[in-house]
């Protein structure tokens, strides 16, 4: 599934500094799960395959670290579910952090 | 703010920075002459240092941190319009709008206690997102004894800046760099000529002397963080 991440507010540095990802990710077991495939999948991927060092600061459990705002197509997760989001190809999810020193 | 710390080391860093930053400020303020100085903190700032005041039992800030505008009985009054505006939304706007910012993390204090009180409230936010709002309202509506012993208002015998002890914090940790004793104006008060250990080496290696000008009779706000 072809989708486009993008990073910031800082989170870029995780992901060697590259703001936007154009990536191709593998459906979970078998094609059969191409309906299924939500932010909980993606999530996971993400740590696995693109966050180089630290994680801690992007994720916290099975969900983003709090204060990090993810945006499914420009809409706030919180609208769809959050992890419950379901994605489907060609879409674009932001992560920004909103933590930030002052 | 890189001599600072090779000084005093890794812990205090945000009293030295917060200070002197403030400080900065409002010698700006008065050099451009401005009317009002206002700042940018949004929700979250003031509920974390409504929780950090009543974690460090600091009952004088605590009084003043929820007040949108202070020190207008002085010179130059400070104002934080985006008072209750979510720290989300701030960023939310700045995305769509496509506006440029800086984000970069302080690499100065990875252990600053403000940091554990903005993870809690986090935590808060994401269970309950008005726990922001109801905090800052919970801090205005505080009340405190009359029978309270609060720190009464002068002005620093050095600088002649307002402040509530013999001298203003700025010039206490610029003495303190200045003399090679980093510890000084940190922790409980001991006074001025407080018993340190003897260190009367000169002072680190790069540090540029700030001489602070006499100010005479200017009468600024200078209220911490």
């Amino acid at each position: 599934m072809r989708l486009t991440l993008e990073f910031g507010g800082g989170l870029e540095l995780l992901c060697d500094s590259e703001k936007i990802h154009k990536v191709n990710v593998d459906l979970p077991n078998g094609a059969a799960a191409a309906d299924d495939f939500t932010m909980k999948h993606l999530l996971s991927w993400v740590r696995t395959n693109l966050i180089k060092e630290r994680p801690e600061m992007f994720m916290k459990g099975d969900t983003v670290r709090p204060g990090v705002l993810v945006l499914v197509n420009d809409c706030d997760w919180e609208l769809s579910g959050q992890l419950d989001t379901t994605i489907e190809e060609k879409d674009v999810i932001v992560f920004i952090s909103t933590l930030h020193g002052g | 703010m890189d001599d600072i710390v090779k000084m005093i080391g890794l812990k205090n860093n945000c009293t030295f920075c917060g200070v002197f930053r403030r400080q900065a400020l409002d010698r700006g303020a008065a050099l451009l002459k401005v009317d009002k100085l206002v700042t940018g903190h949004n929700a979250d700032d003031i509920a974390e240092t409504v929780l950090l005041n009543i974690l460090r039992g600091d009952i004088a800030r605590l009084s003043r941190c929820t007040s949108i505008t202070t020190g207008e009985d002085g010179p130059i009054p400070r104002c934080k319009p985006f008072k209750y505006t979510y720290e989300k939304e701030i960023v939310m706007y700045a995305y769509f709008k496509k506006l440029d910012y800086f984000s970069t993390e302080c690499i100065y204090s990875p252990n600053a206690y403000r940091g554990f009180v903005r993870e809690f409230i986090k935590d808060l936010e994401r269970l309950r997102p008005r726990a922001i709002l109801d905090i800052i309202k919970s801090g205005e509506d505080f009340r405190i004894a009359t029978t309270t012993k609060m720190p009464e208002q002068g002005t620093c015998e050095r600088c002649g800046y307002i402040s509530s002890q013999k001298w203003c914090k700025a010039c206490v940790l610029l003495e303190g760099l200045n003399r090679g004793l980093p510890k000084m104006g940190i922790g409980r008060p001991r006074g001025v000529n407080g018993d340190h250990k003897k260190d009367t080496k000169k002072p680190g290696p790069a540090v540029k002397s700030i001489e602070s000008k006499q100010c005479g009779s200017l009468d600024f706000q200078n209220f911490g963080n």
